[in-house]
């Protein structure tokens, strides 16, 4: 299938360059794509799972293209299996190398975990142990990626229900520590972080204050499920099947306030709702870039009066 | 925090501990405050379990609403277990999924139909993802010369797929998929070409001789020898009414050798 992707001729013009910068975005499904065009949604950018576009032709990629000519695109990776014990799957990665010049997306992004062991693929986003072995593995595998695709990926923070015996650095410390060493960009789930802090008992604005904020180039936001753990207390599930929960939406308010307008995607994948209820999260979300982003020209305006 | 002695990475017991429930949770698994871990781990491991299961349900629709969601899901975990996804790319899962339902014994006896719907399920998905490719059109054939007819060679399209059953699969295909599944009635033997000349997966049911016809010339028979395998098949054989089929529904792509061999 790769040689035939490769092999395939596509159209050869080039998409046109959407601008990504201040805007907020949903994830693109293939259900809403009527929708989207009867109901054009300038300045909306789209996000789509890499994997999804992975087949040689067919609906997918005629829905993909069309999207992409009028839309900034977000090709956000879930199962490269960054994190995994495994080298990086060689025909995976050329694939998405492909979708990456095919679609010239704006942002590109994948996740700290892992999904394939051995042979066997697991269809989840599962967590790592933080040590100087795994850091370097995950180091070693994005240095792969990026010179693959020619560009810097963004890689995303987990959301997490375990945590590791042999673990020595803090999340926001091991992250970090990839940023130096692999020059990526970070794509900052907010959701995450809540639904992390929340399981693990420890606060999302400090793990903020401690996360290195200025490489973020991408934030999701999504909505969680609540169940429990097995002393009661509260489990939070990212289950990305509902709206945005208040405190997310305030984590979000205050991270946008600090850093500026950064592209905001909201994260819908199960239990999808008709397109309307998509975008309204994502003008939630734009009205808040919109407020901060003015207020961050003011302030940048009086530091250079000042 | 303790040092294992050359720990380099969990996953081992890790993915054993999600594939198997009776492991319990990995011994290098924790959580803060020294909180149990069993239900923490468990989501793992539902996610996973769920996540596989719903995608064998998305590439065949019509299986489950015919054998019913409770019964498609203890399939799909049987056969999950057996045989798990190797790729992330997860449209391609399922390819054994057709010869695991003609061994499971619930489907082999009270559904022995069931398995044949699998297998058009599977080349519908293949022919919706195959590559995008022009079909054969009726003028490129005009143009060869009468007497290479009989030399005709063609490639098949990326989305070509020949299904043969017993059973009359394409009826409980389109019953299973409509949401009708109790009006599904397996009796009659269907022989199908799965083809997708544009965006539109088609499933054409085909007459006497077409399939062996097809057969042939997808396997790089020439037309000559396809049409004696079909006339070997079904001694009403039309020739002209197949070539019909095969340029409508957009079986191949390109004319491969078209030269005298003499």
């Amino acid at each position: 299938m790769t040689s035939d992707l490769k092999s395939r001729p596509h159209d050869g013009a080039l998409f046109p360059e959407h601008p990504v910068a201040g805007l907020a975005g949903a994830s693109f499904k293939p259900q809403h794509l009527a929708a989207i065009l009867d109901d054009p949604s300038p300045g909306v950018f789209f996000e789509v799972h890499a994997e999804n576009y992975m087949g040689a032709g067919g609906p997918p990629h005629a829905a993909l293209t069309r999207i992409r000519r009028d839309h900034a695109l977000s090709l956000h990776g879930v199962c490269m299996s960054i994190g995994g014990q495994n080298p990086i799957d060689r025909d995976h990665l050329d694939r998405f190398a492909f979708l990456v010049a095919r679609y010239q997306p704006a942002l590109v992004s994948e996740h700290l975990a892992w999904s394939t062991h051995g042979d066997i693929y697991y269809n989840d986003l599962l967590p790592l142990p933080y040590t100087a072995a795994t850091l370097a593995r995950v180091c070693e595998h994005i240095d792969q990626v990026q010179e693959a695709i020619s560009r810097p990926i963004m890689l995303e923070n987990p959301s997490t229900y375990v945590l590791f015996e042999e673990s020595e650095y803090a999340e926001t410390d091991f992250i970090a520590e990839i940023v130096r060493r692999t020059g990526c960009a970070l794509l900052l789930d907010v959701n995450n972080v809540f639904v992390s802090a929340t399981n693990h008992g420890f606060s999302a604005t400090d793990y903020l204050g401690a996360y290195p904020l200025e490489h973020v180039r991408e934030i999701h936001l999504a909505g969680h499920d609540r169940q429990e753990d097995d002393e009661g207390s509260p489990l939070l599930i990212d289950s990305h099947d509902r709206p945005v929960a208040d405190p997310v939406w305030a984590l979000y308010d205050m991270v946008i306030r600090q850093c500026g307008p950064i592209p905001t995607l909201v994260e819908w994948d199960a239990d999808i709702p008709d397109w309307p209820v998509l975008k309204a999260e994502a003008a939630a979300a734009q009205a808040i870039l919109d407020h901060h982003a003015h207020n961050f020209m003011i302030g940048k305006r009086h530091a250079a009066i000042s | 925090m303790r040092r294992l002695a050359d720990t380099v990475w969990p996953c081992d017991d890790f993915a054993a501990a999600l594939r198997d429930p009776s492991r319990g949770q990995p011994a290098n698994v924790t959580a803060a405050g020294g909180k149990a871990t069993a239900k923490r781990f468990n989501v793992y491991r539902n996610n996973v379990a769920y996540s596989l299961g719903e995608a064998l349900a998305a590439n065949f629709p019509a299986v489950r609403a015919l054998c019913g969601a409770e019964r498609f899901a203890e399939a799909a975990r049987l056969h999950i277990a057996e045989e798990p996804p190797t790729s992330p790319i997860l449209f391609e899962y399922g390819h054994g999924f057709a010869g695991f339902l003609d061994r499971f014994p619930p489907a082999r006896q009270q559904m022995p139909w069931l398995a044949d719907v699998a297998r058009l399920e599977r080349a519908w998905l293949d022919a919706y993802h195959a590559a995008d490719r022009e079909p054969l059109s009726g003028e490129e054939i005009a143009a060869v010369p009468p007497e290479q007819l009989e030399n005709l060679r063609l490639d098949p399209h990326p989305a070509f797929a020949l299904v043969r059953s017993p059973f009359a699969v394409l009826d409980l295909f389109h019953a299973g998929r409509s949401g009708r599944p109790q009006t599904a009635d397996p009796h009659g033997a269907h022989d199908l070409l799965v083809t997708r000349p544009a965006l539109d997966v088609l499933v054409t049911k085909l007459r006497s001789g077409q399939f062996a016809l097809l057969k042939s010339l997808a396997s790089g028979g020439s037309l000559g020898e396809a049409a004696a395998a079909a006339f070997d098949e079904a001694e009403d054989f039309d020739l002209a009414a197949a070539m019909t089929v095969l340029l409508s529904s957009g079986a191949f792509s390109a004319i491969r050798l078209a030269l005298p061999t003499d």
